[in-house]
Protein backbone atom coordinates (compact mmCIF):
# COMPACT_ATOMS: atom_id res chain seq x y z
CA UNK A 1 0.00 0.00 0.00
CA UNK A 2 1.46 3.54 -1.07
CA UNK A 3 -0.28 5.33 2.07
CA UNK A 4 1.52 6.12 4.72
CA UNK A 5 5.22 5.67 3.33
CA UNK A 6 7.64 7.34 5.59
CA UNK A 7 10.41 9.41 4.05
CA UNK A 8 11.23 12.87 3.55
CA UNK A 9 8.44 14.86 2.41
CA UNK A 10 9.01 16.99 -0.94
CA UNK A 11 6.51 19.57 -0.02
CA UNK A 12 8.88 22.35 0.34
CA UNK A 13 10.28 21.74 -2.54
CA UNK A 14 7.28 21.69 -4.87
CA UNK A 15 5.76 24.85 -2.93
CA UNK A 16 9.02 26.46 -3.89
CA UNK A 17 8.90 25.49 -7.36
CA UNK A 18 5.25 26.91 -7.79
CA UNK A 19 6.10 29.71 -6.51
CA UNK A 20 9.23 30.39 -8.95
CA UNK A 21 7.11 29.32 -11.91
CA UNK A 22 4.39 32.11 -10.82
CA UNK A 23 1.11 30.25 -9.14
CA UNK A 24 -0.18 32.92 -6.48
CA UNK A 25 -3.44 31.45 -5.51
CA UNK A 26 -4.11 27.52 -4.01
CA UNK A 27 -7.00 26.24 -2.76
CA UNK A 28 -8.19 22.75 -2.29
CA UNK A 29 -9.77 20.14 -0.04
CA UNK A 30 -7.33 18.13 1.91
CA UNK A 31 -5.81 14.17 1.02
CA UNK A 32 -3.59 12.47 3.67
CA UNK A 33 -1.09 11.55 0.79
CA UNK A 34 -0.71 15.70 0.20
CA UNK A 35 -0.33 16.46 4.17
CA UNK A 36 2.97 18.33 3.68
CA UNK A 37 1.59 20.01 0.79
CA UNK A 38 -1.22 21.12 2.35
CA UNK A 39 0.02 22.58 5.58
CA UNK A 40 3.55 24.12 3.65
CA UNK A 41 0.90 26.16 1.53
CA UNK A 42 -1.34 26.97 4.70
CA UNK A 43 1.41 27.97 6.96
CA UNK A 44 3.01 29.94 3.92
CA UNK A 45 2.40 33.84 4.58
CA UNK A 46 3.12 34.46 0.62
CA UNK A 47 1.14 32.11 -0.49
CA UNK A 48 -2.56 32.73 0.57
CA UNK A 49 -4.80 29.00 0.66
CA UNK A 50 -8.42 28.84 0.75
CA UNK A 51 -9.33 25.85 2.60
CA UNK A 52 -12.44 25.00 0.60
CA UNK A 53 -15.25 22.47 1.61
CA UNK A 54 -16.14 21.06 -2.22
CA UNK A 55 -13.24 20.39 -5.00
CA UNK A 56 -15.65 21.96 -7.71
CA UNK A 57 -15.89 25.12 -5.40
CA UNK A 58 -12.27 25.14 -5.41
CA UNK A 59 -12.34 24.91 -9.25
CA UNK A 60 -14.48 27.62 -9.03
CA UNK A 61 -12.60 30.16 -7.12
CA UNK A 62 -9.35 28.92 -9.21
CA UNK A 63 -11.64 30.42 -12.26
CA UNK A 64 -12.17 33.39 -10.75
CA UNK A 65 -8.55 34.09 -9.40
CA UNK A 66 -7.72 33.77 -13.28
CA UNK A 67 -10.34 36.06 -14.20
CA UNK A 68 -8.60 38.54 -11.58
CA UNK A 69 -4.99 37.59 -12.84
CA UNK A 70 -3.76 34.99 -10.99
CA UNK A 71 -1.96 32.14 -11.65
CA UNK A 72 -4.32 29.10 -9.97
CA UNK A 73 -3.44 25.85 -8.52
CA UNK A 74 -6.22 23.34 -7.04
CA UNK A 75 -5.26 20.56 -4.67
CA UNK A 76 -7.83 17.58 -4.09
CA UNK A 77 -8.28 13.91 -3.34
CA UNK A 78 -9.01 11.65 -6.74
CA UNK A 79 -12.17 11.02 -4.78
CA UNK A 80 -12.83 14.41 -5.37
CA UNK A 81 -12.00 14.51 -9.03
CA UNK A 82 -15.66 12.63 -9.26
CA UNK A 83 -17.08 15.78 -7.34
CA UNK A 84 -15.38 17.61 -10.08
CA UNK A 85 -16.26 16.03 -13.03
CA UNK A 86 -19.09 18.87 -14.30
CA UNK A 87 -16.72 21.71 -13.45
CA UNK A 88 -14.00 20.36 -14.98
CA UNK A 89 -16.25 19.68 -18.40
CA UNK A 90 -18.82 22.89 -18.36
CA UNK A 91 -16.76 25.32 -16.62
CA UNK A 92 -12.64 25.13 -16.63
CA UNK A 93 -12.15 23.21 -20.42
CA UNK A 94 -15.62 25.07 -21.84
CA UNK A 95 -14.27 28.78 -21.25
CA UNK A 96 -10.58 27.68 -21.54
CA UNK A 97 -8.95 28.43 -18.18
CA UNK A 98 -5.84 27.53 -17.19
CA UNK A 99 -5.82 25.67 -14.30
CA UNK A 100 -3.13 23.25 -12.03
CA UNK A 101 -4.62 20.56 -10.98
CA UNK A 102 -2.67 18.37 -8.10
CA UNK A 103 -4.53 15.14 -7.80
CA UNK A 104 -3.44 12.58 -4.92
CA UNK A 105 -3.41 9.21 -6.01
CA UNK A 106 -5.20 7.16 -3.87
CA UNK A 107 -6.25 3.39 -5.00
CA UNK A 108 -3.04 3.38 -7.10
CA UNK A 109 -2.11 -0.48 -7.68
CA UNK A 110 -5.50 -1.74 -6.66
CA UNK A 111 -4.15 -1.58 -2.92
CA UNK A 112 -6.06 0.31 -0.63
CA UNK A 113 -9.13 1.33 1.74
CA UNK A 114 -11.99 -0.24 0.18
CA UNK A 115 -13.70 3.34 -0.96
CA UNK A 116 -10.66 4.08 -2.90
CA UNK A 117 -10.12 1.20 -5.09
CA UNK A 118 -12.30 1.75 -8.13
CA UNK A 119 -11.50 5.35 -8.32
CA UNK A 120 -7.41 4.48 -8.26
CA UNK A 121 -8.38 2.65 -10.85
CA UNK A 122 -10.63 5.26 -13.31
CA UNK A 123 -8.68 8.42 -12.60
CA UNK A 124 -6.70 8.60 -15.56
CA UNK A 125 -9.51 7.58 -17.56
CA UNK A 126 -11.68 10.00 -16.70
CA UNK A 127 -8.88 12.93 -16.56
CA UNK A 128 -7.93 11.66 -20.50
CA UNK A 129 -12.34 11.49 -21.53
CA UNK A 130 -11.84 14.94 -19.82
CA UNK A 131 -8.80 15.60 -22.43
CA UNK A 132 -7.10 17.08 -19.22
CA UNK A 133 -3.25 16.43 -19.84
CA UNK A 134 -1.41 14.60 -17.07
CA UNK A 135 1.53 13.34 -15.38
CA UNK A 136 2.76 11.34 -12.50
CA UNK A 137 4.87 13.53 -10.02
CA UNK A 138 7.76 11.67 -9.29
CA UNK A 139 10.74 12.34 -6.37
CA UNK A 140 13.33 11.11 -8.29
CA UNK A 141 13.22 14.05 -11.01
CA UNK A 142 13.89 17.97 -9.65
CA UNK A 143 10.13 19.76 -8.63
CA UNK A 144 10.86 23.00 -10.87
CA UNK A 145 10.78 20.90 -14.28
CA UNK A 146 8.02 19.49 -13.32
CA UNK A 147 5.79 22.40 -13.01
CA UNK A 148 7.43 24.26 -15.67
CA UNK A 149 5.85 21.00 -17.92
CA UNK A 150 2.11 21.30 -15.98
CA UNK A 151 2.60 25.32 -15.96
CA UNK A 152 3.65 25.65 -19.75
CA UNK A 153 1.23 22.66 -21.16
CA UNK A 154 -1.79 24.88 -19.29
CA UNK A 155 -0.82 28.21 -21.15
CA UNK A 156 -0.52 26.97 -24.44
CA UNK A 157 -3.92 24.89 -24.43
CA UNK A 158 -5.74 27.38 -22.27
CA UNK A 159 -6.55 24.18 -20.62
CA UNK A 160 -6.65 22.57 -16.78
CA UNK A 161 -3.50 20.20 -16.39
CA UNK A 162 -2.74 17.62 -13.84
CA UNK A 163 -0.11 16.54 -11.65
CA UNK A 164 -1.07 12.79 -9.99
CA UNK A 165 0.66 12.53 -6.64
CA UNK A 166 0.86 8.93 -5.22
CA UNK A 167 1.88 8.09 -1.76
CA UNK A 168 5.23 9.40 -0.20
CA UNK A 169 5.73 12.28 -1.54
CA UNK A 170 3.80 15.04 -0.81
CA UNK A 171 3.14 13.81 3.20
CA UNK B 1 -41.47 42.73 -8.65
CA UNK B 2 -40.40 40.59 -11.30
CA UNK B 3 -37.07 39.62 -12.33
CA UNK B 4 -36.32 42.46 -15.16
CA UNK B 5 -36.53 44.91 -12.62
CA UNK B 6 -34.76 43.40 -9.79
CA UNK B 7 -31.88 43.43 -12.46
CA UNK B 8 -32.27 46.76 -13.58
CA UNK B 9 -32.30 47.90 -9.82
CA UNK B 10 -28.68 46.63 -9.95
CA UNK B 11 -27.80 47.95 -12.97
CA UNK B 12 -28.93 51.16 -11.97
CA UNK B 13 -26.08 50.81 -9.12
CA UNK B 14 -23.34 48.82 -11.09
CA UNK B 15 -20.75 51.40 -11.69
CA UNK B 16 -19.07 50.71 -14.75
CA UNK B 17 -16.11 48.52 -13.53
CA UNK B 18 -18.11 46.62 -10.96
CA UNK B 19 -17.55 43.16 -11.88
CA UNK B 20 -20.47 41.07 -11.90
CA UNK B 21 -20.54 37.16 -11.96
CA UNK B 22 -23.97 36.05 -12.89
CA UNK B 23 -25.09 32.52 -12.30
CA UNK B 24 -26.36 30.14 -15.12
CA UNK B 25 -30.32 29.58 -16.03
CA UNK B 26 -32.65 32.59 -17.05
CA UNK B 27 -31.15 34.88 -14.44
CA UNK B 28 -28.00 35.49 -17.05
CA UNK B 29 -29.97 35.61 -20.17
CA UNK B 30 -32.16 38.35 -18.46
CA UNK B 31 -28.97 40.30 -17.42
CA UNK B 32 -27.69 39.85 -21.35
CA UNK B 33 -30.99 40.88 -22.28
CA UNK B 34 -31.34 44.06 -20.26
CA UNK B 35 -27.61 45.47 -19.83
CA UNK B 36 -25.14 43.29 -21.63
CA UNK B 37 -21.63 44.81 -20.66
CA UNK B 38 -17.49 44.02 -21.06
CA UNK B 39 -18.04 43.47 -17.02
CA UNK B 40 -20.64 40.72 -16.90
CA UNK B 41 -19.23 37.25 -16.90
CA UNK B 42 -22.08 34.67 -17.58
CA UNK B 43 -21.69 30.85 -16.21
CA UNK B 44 -23.64 29.28 -18.45
CA UNK B 45 -22.55 25.88 -17.47
CA UNK B 46 -21.77 24.52 -13.65
CA UNK B 47 -24.57 25.36 -11.29
CA UNK B 48 -24.10 26.23 -8.06
CA UNK B 49 -20.58 27.34 -8.70
CA UNK B 50 -21.34 31.44 -9.66
CA UNK B 51 -20.49 32.50 -5.82
CA UNK B 52 -17.32 30.66 -5.72
CA UNK B 53 -15.23 32.28 -8.76
CA UNK B 54 -16.96 35.80 -7.58
CA UNK B 55 -14.70 34.21 -4.64
CA UNK B 56 -11.98 33.90 -6.06
CA UNK B 57 -12.01 36.97 -8.06
CA UNK B 58 -13.01 38.99 -5.36
CA UNK B 59 -9.51 37.74 -3.29
CA UNK B 60 -7.78 37.84 -6.47
CA UNK B 61 -8.32 41.68 -7.31
CA UNK B 62 -9.14 42.98 -4.20
CA UNK B 63 -10.26 46.86 -4.93
CA UNK B 64 -12.30 45.67 -7.28
CA UNK B 65 -16.05 45.68 -6.45
CA UNK B 66 -17.64 42.17 -7.15
CA UNK B 67 -21.23 41.43 -6.94
CA UNK B 68 -22.48 37.75 -7.73
CA UNK B 69 -26.40 37.88 -9.01
CA UNK B 70 -27.26 34.36 -7.97
CA UNK B 71 -30.63 32.67 -7.90
CA UNK B 72 -31.92 30.69 -5.44
CA UNK B 73 -31.96 26.99 -6.91
CA UNK B 74 -27.90 28.09 -7.54
CA UNK B 75 -27.34 29.02 -3.90
CA UNK B 76 -28.83 25.92 -2.66
CA UNK B 77 -26.69 23.78 -4.95
CA UNK B 78 -23.61 25.42 -3.65
CA UNK B 79 -24.76 26.46 -0.20
CA UNK B 80 -21.18 24.95 0.67
CA UNK B 81 -19.56 28.37 -0.49
CA UNK B 82 -21.48 30.62 1.71
CA UNK B 83 -19.59 29.46 4.45
CA UNK B 84 -16.00 30.48 2.44
CA UNK B 85 -17.30 33.44 1.68
CA UNK B 86 -17.94 33.76 5.27
CA UNK B 87 -14.40 32.35 5.96
CA UNK B 88 -12.66 34.29 3.19
CA UNK B 89 -14.88 37.62 4.38
CA UNK B 90 -13.60 40.03 1.18
CA UNK B 91 -14.98 43.14 1.76
CA UNK B 92 -15.70 43.76 -1.55
CA UNK B 93 -17.82 41.04 -2.38
CA UNK B 94 -21.83 41.30 -2.70
CA UNK B 95 -24.04 38.66 -3.02
CA UNK B 96 -27.62 39.84 -4.76
CA UNK B 97 -29.94 36.69 -5.07
CA UNK B 98 -33.03 36.65 -7.01
CA UNK B 99 -35.31 34.23 -5.39
CA UNK B 100 -38.74 33.13 -6.98
CA UNK B 101 -38.67 29.90 -5.35
CA UNK B 102 -38.48 27.74 -8.59
CA UNK B 103 -35.83 26.12 -11.35
CA UNK B 104 -36.97 28.77 -14.09
CA UNK B 105 -35.08 27.09 -17.21
CA UNK B 106 -35.79 23.39 -16.70
CA UNK B 107 -39.63 24.16 -16.35
CA UNK B 108 -40.61 25.99 -13.23
CA UNK B 109 -40.04 23.40 -10.72
CA UNK B 110 -40.30 24.09 -7.10
CA UNK B 111 -37.51 24.39 -5.01
CA UNK B 112 -37.05 24.90 -1.63
CA UNK B 113 -36.00 28.47 -0.67
CA UNK B 114 -39.70 28.41 0.38
CA UNK B 115 -38.63 26.80 3.45
CA UNK B 116 -35.29 27.77 3.78
CA UNK B 117 -34.21 31.40 4.03
CA UNK B 118 -31.35 31.88 2.17
CA UNK B 119 -30.07 35.27 3.56
CA UNK B 120 -30.20 33.51 7.02
CA UNK B 121 -27.87 30.79 6.21
CA UNK B 122 -25.68 32.79 4.85
CA UNK B 123 -25.66 35.30 8.00
CA UNK B 124 -25.29 32.57 10.02
CA UNK B 125 -22.13 31.16 7.90
CA UNK B 126 -20.88 34.86 8.94
CA UNK B 127 -21.79 37.49 5.76
CA UNK B 128 -21.43 40.86 7.52
CA UNK B 129 -24.81 41.77 6.64
CA UNK B 130 -28.37 40.49 4.93
CA UNK B 131 -31.24 41.70 3.44
CA UNK B 132 -34.93 40.32 2.63
CA UNK B 133 -36.96 42.70 0.14
CA UNK B 134 -39.69 42.06 -2.27
CA UNK B 135 -40.44 45.41 -3.95
CA UNK B 136 -38.51 46.85 -6.49
CA UNK B 137 -38.22 50.10 -4.08
CA UNK B 138 -37.15 48.28 -0.91
CA UNK B 139 -35.05 46.22 -3.02
CA UNK B 140 -32.62 49.31 -4.34
CA UNK B 141 -32.73 50.99 -1.16
CA UNK B 142 -31.13 47.43 0.22
CA UNK B 143 -29.03 47.40 -2.31
CA UNK B 144 -27.78 51.08 -1.60
CA UNK B 145 -27.26 49.99 2.19
CA UNK B 146 -25.36 46.83 1.14
CA UNK B 147 -23.14 49.03 -1.13
CA UNK B 148 -22.30 51.41 1.29
CA UNK B 149 -21.24 48.61 4.04
CA UNK B 150 -18.57 46.74 3.65
CA UNK B 151 -19.00 43.01 2.33
CA UNK B 152 -19.73 40.52 2.52
CA UNK B 153 -23.42 40.79 2.54
CA UNK B 154 -26.11 39.62 1.14
CA UNK B 155 -29.14 41.21 -0.82
CA UNK B 156 -32.36 38.54 -1.26
CA UNK B 157 -34.76 39.64 -3.43
CA UNK B 158 -38.08 37.48 -4.10
CA UNK B 159 -39.47 37.74 -7.76
CA UNK B 160 -42.37 36.25 -9.19
CA UNK B 161 -41.77 33.51 -10.84
CA UNK B 162 -42.37 31.94 -14.70
CA UNK B 163 -40.39 33.75 -17.57
CA UNK B 164 -40.41 36.81 -19.36
CA UNK B 165 -40.82 37.18 -23.42
CA UNK B 166 -38.41 38.43 -25.51
CA UNK B 167 -35.29 36.73 -23.17
CA UNK B 168 -31.89 36.52 -25.64
CA UNK B 169 -29.26 33.63 -25.49
CA UNK B 170 -26.26 34.72 -24.12
CA UNK B 171 -24.09 35.08 -28.19
CA UNK B 172 -20.35 34.79 -27.41
CA UNK B 173 -18.96 31.76 -27.57
CA UNK B 174 -17.75 31.00 -23.47
CA UNK B 175 -13.72 31.50 -24.28
CA UNK B 176 -14.82 34.82 -25.75
CA UNK B 177 -16.95 35.62 -22.71
CA UNK B 178 -14.27 34.65 -20.45
CA UNK B 179 -11.43 37.02 -22.58
CA UNK B 180 -13.56 39.46 -22.68
CA UNK B 181 -14.50 39.51 -18.91
CA UNK B 182 -10.67 38.75 -17.57
CA UNK B 183 -9.68 41.87 -19.93
CA UNK B 184 -12.37 43.83 -17.71
CA UNK B 185 -11.31 42.43 -14.66
CA UNK B 186 -7.46 43.11 -14.93
CA UNK B 187 -8.03 46.84 -15.92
Amino acid sequence: MSHGKAGPSFAPELVSALKTAGFNFFAGVPCSLLKGLVSTLDQDPDAHYVSATREDSAIGMAVGAHFGGKLPMVLLQNSGLGVSVNALASLSTMYAIPTLLVISWRGEGGNDAPEHILMGEIMTPILDLLKIPHRVLTSKEPMLPQITWAKETMLAKKYPVALIVPGGILE
Amino acid sequence: MNKLEAIEELMKRAAGDTLIVCCNGMIGRELFTAKNRPSNFYMIGSMGLGLSIGLGLALAQPNKKVVVLDGDGNVLMGMNVLASVASEAPKNLWHVVLDNQTHSSTGGQRTISGQVKLEQVALACGYRSAYRTTAPDTFGAALDRAFAEAGPSIVLGTVESGNLKGIARVEPSPPELAEIFAKEAQK
